[in-house]
């Protein structure tokens, strides 16, 4: 059942993705297309995660938090620039 | 003792698909919607639960698998959780200030968007006839 679960998932996951990165390609603004990479990057966290869990393996929890954190940081900072000009005033 | 491993196995699939069904239903949104004001919602909001509900059943499997509490997930999901509305505010806070297109059937009239209606009255108010003292 989890087998079966796991590949469902994956799938629906993937859908997701692709949804995203058809946002970023004809997002008619710029915050659409931040907005659309901020959403990418939640949901391939979602992603390592389920790949973690198939392999039974704890290495991948690292690489998730990594993307966790800079995916939050790299947000503030275009939304920094877009807002000000300038990030670090 | 089987009978907890299968119990568990069910819950872990149920969280499993719980959450990609709401990541993929807030994707939707972000592809589907019509201006940016809407689509600011489904990603904000469902998507982050998505993940929750992912990191969920990863900590319950790992969890039943080192048969001990594993609970180093549970720091990508309240981190996730503290972040989401911080972005979400930022975004909408620089949409604002490029004063991106909006439907009309979106409501609201934020300061932001008012001006060049104040504008536009000024302009019409005739000479003379003002209120202030």
């Amino acid at each position: 059942m989890l087998d079966f679960a796991l590949k469902v998932s994956v799938a629906l996951l993937s859908v997701a993705i692709v949804l995203n990165l058809y946002r970023v390609a004809i997002g008619p603004s710029l915050p659409d297309r931040i907005l659309a990479l901020d959403t990418m990057y939640v949901n391939s966290i979602a992603l390592i995660v389920l790949f973690g869990i198939w392999l039974g393996h704890r290495t991948y929890f690292e690489a998730a938090l990594l993307i966790a954190m800079l995916g939050f940081v790299s947000t503030v900072a275009v939304c920094k620039y877009l807002l000000r000009g300038d990030i670090i005033e | 003792m089987i009978a907890l491993y299968t119990l568990m196995e069910g819950v872990i699939a149920f969280f499993l698909i719980a959450g990609s069904i709401f990541a993929l239903i807030g994707s939707l949104g972000l592809a589907r919607m019509k201006d940016f004001y809407m689509r600011l919602h489904g990603p904000s909001k469902i998507s982050t639960l998505g993940v929750g509900c992912v990191l969920l059943a990863s900590i319950a499997y790992f969890s039943l698998l080192e048969s001990g509490p594993s609970l180093q997930e549970l720091l990508i999901t309240i981190f996730l959780f503290i972040t989401a509305p911080v972005s979400a505010h930022l975004l909408s806070k620089s949409a604002l200030h490029q004063k991106l297109e909006r439907d009309p059937r979106t409501r609201g009239n934020p300061e932001e968007l008012q001006e060049d209606d104040d504008e536009r009255t000024l302009e019409e108010t005739p000479q003379g006839s003002s209120k202030l003292p």
